[in-house]
């Protein structure tokens, strides 16, 4: 378009100006009611689908996610939590490559390789040592799965640029591939692998996934600290900023981003562990679920703070739990979830905007009539 | 059976031909679309929607439909609800400037939950025994191929044989390839994926060719999923089935170095390294798991030599996945 002096200059309507920082209640209020603003519509969705009244259909989203509190039964509570600190656990993962502008998309297969390394230490080593032992192994073993797995793009990354979103979305499939091989090979044919019983995370006080909450936990304000305070968390920062700027100041940028993956996959094997020695004591090439893809918006939408992602994440889960509960009661496909956390998550991103730029509507000499 | 292994490549092929066609083309514009996943799933299933209303208007009976008709409103609701996903992408990443990786994988969810979704439902609509929905009539006009193709043995089955979508998507590249390296259009659009401010400064209008390029991008990928539902599977469609081809075009994307030319040839290499497992004798289940992570690793291979050897033109946009403000510096 040539806007040139020949025609007559067009003035937009709208002028987008870039705001500087909001109070942060005020950019609070603005999700706050995107977030309100998604569950209106989802609730005007679900009742033009079931016929239900507004009121039925979120009774029964907070039934679906967290079951009758109020009546002592607190089992799918309990799975609400579990839920919440694994996708948490695997946001807290992708957070240091997302400040320092890695985009880690592989969460996934990190994770998968992750939990086939403990499958594999409690099918082979199981019963031939220790189980307090085996356990130790299998961490071990867990974590450097996954870091081997997020290490290898970070190292092409850092050395020849090599297009890092691209590359660690293809080692995801490669990872589903080992993992379905593996399947196969120990199913022999029925594609399952029977839960196995030994190298299983201790139960705490006859609470199963105790243990998995509190390790998320502690990850969770261990990884406040490391980002916030510590000298690693200052230099993700300025690489994220400014890899010509981390450089002046004498950072060395590939041996940041190498060391960063290395813990991003290591706890993206935690997250792998987690699922498959201290839940499903089984592995197949959907354990992780895409949870690895959600917990990059979790992380986003959490603007890398490990507290307000930890909101964040329950929110995803309650909205998938209490959708897929909607969808249950009224006979409608269990894709339904799916919808209804994509249209919560989409207005959330969408929102950002108002919160980093004002709108201002021009009310020139000229008919802006708005 | 080279004959039949080269000519059942091609059909495999064609659906991720149409994904990285359009991804190219909203690459070119410096958008990183990783919805195209959702949004061929989207396609997929508005292809479906569209051909069983018409089945179901005209009574069920094939004597009553008419091919013309019965072709153009799947591929019409197809492209429709492909571009839709395009505008709430380019929405979201070029007006309101969210990041892109995150809009595009929240996009894919959406979109392959809109999917399986709506083909759910019309599965339980239908109260059909099995999990699917069969749309064998539309199907048939999908697949008319050439009359003659039969009696001009392996050259008749290896390039005559297929239907209507499967030549549409290489004529599809390559009017793309000349657009986007013979025209002004073309030049304007690569310069907004290089460098925006420079696009801007010269009279670009560098939001108009974003928006354009992302809705057109989506709206040839979503053709893949039409092909893959009406073509390649008879007219069937089941949830999931759709599978992972999405990611698979986007690899493809890198693989043929943004060229869609090159996507052509790399599509029906993609087509045939995902069937080799079936047609390789003596092969265990497990070891064709390990066979299906070919084409990703080859994509792995290509990204890593592309990016050691540093060639200009082999490079993505420049400004791939960055927003643009104009205001800012």
């Amino acid at each position: 378009m040539a806007d040139t002096t020949v025609k007559k200059h067009r003035e937009p309507l709208l002028h987008i100006a870039k705001r500087d920082d909001m109070v942060w209640w005020k950019a609070c209020l603005i999700r706050l009611s995107a977030i309100l603003l998604a569950l209106l519509l989802v609730g005007i969705i679900s009742s033009l689908l079931t016929g239900e009244g507004f009121g039925g259909v979120y009774s029964i989203m907070l039934r679906g996610a967290f079951g009758r509190i109020f009546q002592g039964k607190t089992s799918l509570l309990w799975r609400f939590f579990q839920q919440t600190a694994i996708l948490l656990c695997l946001s807290l993962a992708v957070t240091p490559a997302f400040k320092m502008r890695f985009w880690n998309c592989g969460a996934e297969g990190q994770a998968l390789i992750g939990g086939l390394a403990a499958m594999v230490c409690m099918m082979k080593l199981g019963g031939k040592m220790p189980e307090w032992l085996l356990i130790v192994v299998i961490v071990v073993f867990s974590c450097l799965a996954g870091a081997v797995w997020g290490v290898i793009p970070a190292l092409f990354k850092a050395h020849y640029k090599t297009n890092e979103t691209l590359f660690t979305l293809m080692m995801n499939y490669v990872a589903t591939q080992i993992v379905a091989y593996y399947v196969y090979l120990t199913g022999k044919g029925s594609g399952i692998i029977q839960p196995v019983s030994t190298g299983n995370l201790p139960v705490i006080a006859g609470l199963p996934y105790l243990l998995n909450i509190l390790i998320v936990c502690v990850l969770m304000v261990v990884l406040f600290v490391y980002l916030k305070y510590s000298k690693h968390g200052y230099e993700i920062a300025v690489v994220g900023e400014s890899q010509n700027t981390a450089r002046y100041i004498g950072i060395r940028v590939k041996k940041v981003i190498i060391r960063t993956m290395l813990l991003s996959g290591a706890l993206c094997g935690v997250a792998g562990l987690l699922l498959v020695a201290g839940t499903d004591h089984s592995i197949n090439t959907n354990t992780v679920g895409g949870q690895g893809f959600t917990a990059i918006m979790v992380s986003w939408l959490g603007h890398f703070n490990p507290f307000v992602m930890a909101l964040i994440s329950g929110l995803v889960v309650f909205l998938r739990s209490g959708a897929g509960k909607v969808a249950d009661s009224f006979f409608l496909n269990g894709s339904f979830a799916d919808i209804v956390s994509g249209v919560v998550i989409l207005f959330l991103v969408g929102c950002e905007f108002f919160i980093r730029y004002s709108v201002k509507i021009r009310r020139g000499k000229k008919g802006g009539n708005a | 059976m080279i004959t039949a292994f080269i000519s059942s490549a091609i059909p495999l092929g064609v659906p991720l031909l149409y994904g990285s066609t359009g991804e190219i083309v909203t690459e070119k514009s410096g958008h990183l679309n990783l919805g195209i996943p959702g949004i061929m799933y989207v396609g997929g299933i508005g292809g479906v929607i569209g051909a069983f209303l018409y089945e179901l208007a005209c009574g069920n009976d094939i004597a009553n439909m008419n091919p013309a008709l019965a072709i153009l409103i799947p591929l019409l609701c197809s492209i429709g609800g492909a571009i839709l996903m395009g505008l709430l992408y380019s929405f979201l990443t070029v007006t309101l400037r969210v990041n892109q990786n995150v809009t595009g994988l929240a996009l894919t969810t959406f979109g392959i939950g809109l999917g399986n979704f709506f083909g759910g439902s019309l599965i339980k609509l239908v109260d059909s025994d099995m999990p699917s929905i069969v749309l064998t009539k539309t199907s048939s006009f999908f697949r008319a191929s050439l009359p003659f193709a039969d009696d001009l043995g392996w050259f008749g089955e290896i390039f005559l044989s297929h239907d209507f979508l499967t030549y549409l998507s290489i004529v599809v590249a390559l009017v793309v390839s000349f657009v986007l390296n013979r025209t002004r259009v073309g030049l304007n659009l690569r310069a907004v994926g290089e460098n925006p401010a420079t696009a801007d400064a010269a009279g670009i209008h560098v939001t108009r060719y974003k928006y354009v390029a992302t809705c057109l991008g989506s709206a040839i990928a979503g053709l893949g999923g039409l092909q893959y539902v009406m073509a390649y599977a008879n007219g069937v469609w089941s949830n999931d089935a759709f599978g992972d081809r999405g990611w698979m075009a986007i690899a493809l994307v890198i693989f043929a170095l943004w060229k869609p030319t090159m996507a052509i040839f790399g599509s029906f290499l993609f087509g045939a390294l995902c069937n080799a497992n079936n047609y390789i004798n003596g092969l265990g289940d497990a070891t064709q798991e390990l066979f299906k992570m070919l084409p990703y690793v080859v994509t792995i291979i290509v990204l890593v030599i592309t990016s050691m050897r540093k060639k200009r033109e082999h490079q993505p946009p420049q400004g791939l996945g960055l927003p643009y403000f104009r205001e800012e510096r």
